[in-house]
């Protein structure tokens, strides 16, 4: 079989098992099946959007191989992106369609993220390694902290929207209702996401990001990633790709931050922190590196564990911590990774490339 | 050690400078003209008053002993470096300012030293990689699959099948480029230079690691390579069998200058260079 065949079997059955789970859930859900606890309801939208967070850093942190810690950054940006334009055509214009609204919003979300990565995107892919860390970690940082200071009010009556920074110690005084309070945050906007909603959004970020690894840019973003000096010597523009897979990579988290941000009652900025982009980057590598099944296998556990384990309360986050030390050295020792193989040539027999490294 | 056949024997005649060039390359513009090139590094000069044209289908030699700035020139004509004194001309274009890539754009490719695949992508990706700029598709008709992909990932996989027939490697397409034995890592490094469509091929010690047999092979390929595809080569090499055999003009560079500058003949002839580099007793080098 060849590489590209191969690619798109993965490309195939990754997503003929996402939309199974999709639909065996759905079935769980209409016929109130015990096992779909009303925990496990409550999470489905936000375990789509991790996902997506997890996809998307993949491209990122796996694909362009560029480590990036300011990816939950991008998705507050969406977030608060969706939460205002969905509550202004709530509450200001009156649209009933709740589709429609989220529609919208995301797409707003997507074009603000997407245009904010690639503004910093083309200082900071200068910088690499621990560099490029430092400054996406500090961006993170600061757009938290920009949202903290935000106020957003909307006026019932004429649709007007008024927005302010809280520049020095007086609170600014805007009319209307309030969509976005300062440190308090967002509330009473609109809960416009759904889990069919989620799960198409998950199927379009895997779409694109497969598509895109497996295509001529795609190529060339790997290429970099492999080998820069040798890329520019093939006359690839660098700058070009690094932004591309990062723009692409913070467009999605914005799309995944307007899923997360309209499936909440509240949400405030210090949610979106460096822990939570850490949080993502664990689901990253705990996955593996460059592998999208893996990073929607861990995203989906890791968002699940911690409320199943709310009963051990306290202890829960110690059991955490076990759990991922387990899995790592589970996946990375010799010993399990040869048990691996064994099994795998007992069932498939030998691969194309290790019966030729025989033959050398 | 066999007797090395000559596989040319072409006439070197003067270009219109102090040049030399093969007598069928006269009258056409050369694929490079260096002039007075050279480069500082604080205060010493790696390469100093470099002076080179190559003719658009010679096969050039650059030689010299071990820091006498070969692989430097190869990085000054590239723009790896940005050279602090001289131009570089590539079909006769000023290549001032450029960067690597737009210079590779312009036709020039290369090979490394220390071989540089992209060894976590498969044979054919690592050839694909030099199409980029050949069969191009944007990233929404990728993202999409617009029929523009299909047609132009079609384009480029016959495209890589082709030029991996020049070194019979079809049947390692989808292998790991990493995990390729290194006489083959070697030749597929020349593929993918080759697949940018380059007018001026640079190769960086291609015979480094091969065995006689393997080297007489990659002889006669680069001759091959040379007339099929009507381009230039220009080649660092210490195996004086390859460089005696298919170099047409050769330059010998020591400390930073050239010192010599002929047909293989008289480079082999020449004291300075013997006393420089060949040495002398053997008799292996004639």
């Amino acid at each position: 079989m060849t590489t590209s065949k191969k690619n798109t079997l993965i490309t195939l059955v990754t997503l003929a098992v996402v939309t199974v789970v999709f639909l065996i859930c759905q079935v769980g859900i209409n016929t109130g099946a015990p096992w779909m606890t009303s925990t496990l309801k409550g999470q489905l939208v936000n375990i789509c959007a991790w996902i997506m967070m997890a996809v998307s850093l993949n491209l990122v942190v796996g694909i362009s191989g560029e480590l990036s810690l300011g990816h939950a950054g991008f998705m507050s940006v969406g977030a608060f992106t969706a939460i205002i334009i969905a509550s202004w055509l709530k509450r200001g214009k009156g649209m009933d369609s709740s589709w429609l609204r989220f529609v919208i919003s995301a797409v707003a979300a997507v074009g603000i993220s997407g245009l904010l990565g690639f503004l910093i995107g083309i200082p900071v892919l200068r910088l690499r390694g621990d560099y490029l860390a430092i400054v996406t970690l500090a961006f993170g940082q600061i757009i938290s902290n920009v949202i903290r200071l935000l106020y957003v009010t909307v006026e019932t009556d004429t649709g007007a929207l008024h927005m302010a920074l809280k520049l020095g110690t007086g609170t600014p005084k805007l009319s209307g209702k309030d969509v976005i309070k300062g440190a308090q945050g967002a509330m009473r906007m609109p809960q416009d996401s759904t889990f069919v909603i989620g799960f198409i959004l998950v199927i379009i970020t895997l779409i694109v990001v497969f598509n895109l690894t497996n295509s001529r840019s795609g190529r060339a973003i790997k290429a970099i990633r492999d080998n820069r000096i040798a890329a520019e010597a093939m006359g690839l523009k660098v700058t070009k790709y690094k932004l591309m897979a990062f723009v692409t990579g913070s467009a999605l988290a914005g799309l995944a931050g307007a899923l997360y941000g309209l499936n909440q009652s509240s949400l405030q900025a210090g949610f979106f922190e460096y822990t939570k982009s850490i949080e993502v980057l664990v689901y990253v590598v705990l996955g593996g590196i460059g592998t999208v099944p893996g990073s929607i296998v861990s995203a989906t556990a890791l968002t699940i564990l911690p409320e199943v384990l709310r009963a051990f309360s306290e202890y829960r986050m110690l059991i955490y911590a076990v759990f991922l030390i387990l899995v790592m050295i589970l996946t990375n020792n010799p010993h399990t990774r040869m048990f691996f193989r064994s099994l795998r040539t007992r069932i498939f027999g030998r691969t194309d490339e290790e019966k030729r490294r025989d033959r050398l | 050690m066999s007797e090395v056949k000559r596989r040319s024997n072409t006439r070197m005649v003067p270009f219109p400078s102090d040049a030399i060039v093969p007598e069928r390359d006269l009258g056409k513009t050369p694929v490079l003209e260096a002039r007075h090139l050279g480069i500082q590094f604080g205060g010493l000069k790696a390469v100093d008053d470099f002076n080179l044209t190559v003719g658009p289908t010679e096969i050039a030699g650059l030689i010299g002993p071990n820091g006498a700035g070969k692989t430097t020139v190869f990085n000054l004509l590239t723009k790896v470096y940005e050279p602090t004194s001289g131009t570089v001309l590539i079909n006769g274009h000023d290549t001032k300012g450029l960067d690597v890539a737009h210079t590779c754009r312009l036709g020039v490719a290369r090979t490394f030293q220390n071989i540089r695949l992209f060894d976590k992508m498969t044979v054919e990706e690592n050839i694909r990689i030099g199409l980029h700029n050949s069969i191009e598709y944007g990233m929404f008709t990728g993202i999409l699959r617009l029929p523009g992909y299909w047609k132009k990932e079609k384009q480029q996989h016959e495209e890589a099948m082709r030029l991996l027939k020049i070194f019979n490697m079809q049947d390692m397409a989808d292998v790991r480029s990493g995990s390729l034995p290194y006489g083959a890592q070697r030749r597929l490094e020349i593929l993918r230079a080759l697949a940018t469509g380059p007018r001026l091929l640079l190769l960086d010690e291609p015979a480094a690691g091969m065995n006689p047999k393997e080297t007489e092979d990659l002889m006669e390929t680069i001759v091959r390579i040379r007339d099929d595809f009507q381009i230039a080569v220009m080649l660092i090499e210490h195996d004086m069998r390859l460089v005696m055999g298919i170099c047409e003009g050769i330059c010998v560079l020591n400390f930073g200058q050239v010192i010599a500058k002929g047909t293989a003949e008289e480079i082999q002839n020449n004291p300075v260079v013997i006393e420089a580099y060949l040495g002398k007793g053997k008799g292996e080098a004639k």
